[in-house]
């Protein structure tokens, strides 16, 4: 039967197009598809690692990120803290200087109260006594005459009087 | 959506009586079912369209001869129309070389010239090396211009068709160390074999022609893949074939396992042959049968033959769905099944 057997012109057909087809693609066909996929995909693999490189170089940066965060934290707790304790020293070393500035104060006033008063004491005494004499210089002149005597002992009777009071 | 449906309905009912018209008209005529069939998957020297009014339309294609008695001859095929005769050329009706274009020389005789006709198979082939070519180089090309990017549509599926072909077949079949020598002839077999079975499931100009389905074909094939199989084949493979490992009693002193062994060798690439010649031809014969059905049936009445027509065309279309698919697994069985025998022959220990 014609049917299996093969016909020579299309052999010769078959066997040049076929020959023809096969030198073409294998040449500028399917090395270049084949070639141009396994790059793709070494391409794909490279981004993928690449992609996943950068990632954990990102967490690490941001780990770094709250630690330092963290520390600088600390950090200023530490600077507030030790800042609250100065200012405590601060106001307690002016409270104790106020203290003692006071203290002195009070001290100089009185020292100095007490001088205004012994002074003037003083001072009231001797014109007390001026005027005790000049009384009695009065009186005894009027009276008796200027006696040592009776000066002595009115001079008695007024430091008894003067230190009776103060 | 009613409306559609109900357009739907409509449809098949006007189909239907359209179909039941068509028989009528070729009931005038005696179907030759053999005929159609075999004139169809047959190579033929011109290329037959449509009969309209009487009048075949047909494709003239070039005949190309070299006669003894002649020498070289060029002339396109209408001139032998009808038995015609040209430079004393002419189809032979009936004998030794039914269908062929022969010649009748001085002494009266009916000799065969030599035959480098651009007949239909041939311009089918051609056609469908075109595409081929076309598709391969341009997806090539795209590669070329978009480095390491993913194609999209046609290009995308040719580059899925490739990477399965390569990885799931080749790579798997012959082995990671072989199989890049190997690649892009197995490649083109099955692209080659792909595109000439959609082209031949194509009904109209310039598919429809049975180039699978063709002996020929499938033997240039079939020889590529058995020169791949025993051309590289390393020095174990042909010890395997000639002292194989069996017992002795079978080696001497009748050479029983060698004999086998020896005749495996052809028995594998035939079967490739026949395998896709066999399948493709009975495809095209099939849907072709049932095609004719609906002529067949035209005198019987218009009942009948609208019910046939009706049969014969859902049988179409499936068988049409069935031979998609078969074109499709042809290809890769034949690819797959020289790549392992190619991988047999390199894993030889």
């Amino acid at each position: 039967m014609s049917l299996f057997t093969p016909d020579s012109g299309l052999l010769f057909w078959m066997i040049v197009s076929f020959g023809i087809v096969f030198a073409i693609l294998s040449k500028y066909g399917f090395p270049i598809i084949v070639k141009a996929i396994e790059q793709r995909k070494a391409y794909i693999d490279n981004s993928l690692e690449a992609a996943r490189q950068a990632n954990e170089q990102l967490a690490n940066i941001q780990a770094e990120g709250a630690r330092i965060l963290a520390e600088a934290k600390e950090r200023q707790n530490k600077i507030l803290k030790e800042a609250f304790a100065e200012k405590e020293q601060i106001l307690e070393e002016a409270r104790q200087k106020a203290t003692a500035e006071t203290r002195l104060q009070i001290e100089e006033a009185t020292r100095r109260i007490q001088e205004e008063k012994e002074k003037a004491i003083r001072e009231v005494r001797s014109e007390i006594t001026d005027l005790s004499i000049a009384i009695a210089e009065k009186i005894i002149k009027e009276k008796i005459g200027r006696d040592k005597e009776q000066q002595q002992i009115m001079n008695r009777l007024l430091d008894e009087v003067s230190f009776c009071k103060s | 959506m009613n409306d559609i449906k109900k357009n739907k309905w409509v449809g098949i009912i006007l189909f239907l009586w359209f179909c039941s018209f068509l028989p009528v008209k070729a009931e005038s005529e005696k179907i030759d079912v053999q005929d159609i069939v075999f004139s169809h998957i047959q190579d033929s020297y011109a290329w037959h369209i449509t009969e309209w009014n009487g009048k075949e339309i047909e494709i003239p294609l070039p005949i190309i001869v070299k006669s003894k008695e002649q020498g070289w001859d060029f002339f396109l095929s209408h001139h032998l129309h009808h038995g015609n005769s040209y430079h004393n050329y002419y189809i032979a009706a009936d004998g030794k070389y039914a269908g062929k274009l022969v010649e009748k020389n001085s002494h009266g005789e009916e000799v065969r010239p030599i035959d480098l006709s651009l007949t239909k198979n041939v311009c089918g082939l051609f056609f469908a090396c075109g595409a081929l070519l076309f598709i391969v180089l341009r997806t090539a090309h795209w590669y070329e211009k978009h480095p390491n990017q993913v194609p999209k549509g046609f290009i995308g599926v040719v580059e899925t068709t490739v990477s399965y072909i390569q990885d799931n077949v080749i790579k798997a079949s012959i082995g990671e160390k072989y199989y890049s020598s190997y690649s892009s002839y197995l490649l083109t077999v099955f692209f080659f074999i792909l595109i000439n079975n959609l082209f031949g499931i194509i009904p109209i100009f310039p598919g429809g022609a049975n180039v699978t389905g063709n002996i020929a074909i499938t033997l240039v094939l079939a020889a590529c893949t058995f020169i791949a199989i025993n051309l590289f084949a390393p020095k174990a493979y042909w010890k395997e074939i000639f002292w194989p490992n069996t017992p002795i009693y079978l080696k001497l002193p009748i050479p029983i396992m060698p004999f086998v062994e020896f005749v495996g060798i052809f028995t594998k690439p035939i079967a490739l042959m026949i395998r896709l010649f066999a399948n493709i031809m009975a495809g095209h014969s099939i849907i072709l049968a049932l095609t004719c059905l609906v002529f067949i049936t035209a005198s019987m009445g218009i009942i009948i033959s609208t019910g046939m027509t009706l049969v014969s065309v859902i049988f179409c279309v499936f068988m049409n769905c069935m031979e998609l698919l078969v074109a499709c697994l042809q290809a890769y069985i034949f690819t797959m099944l020289s790549a392992s025998f190619i991988g047999q022959s390199k894993s030889q220990h």
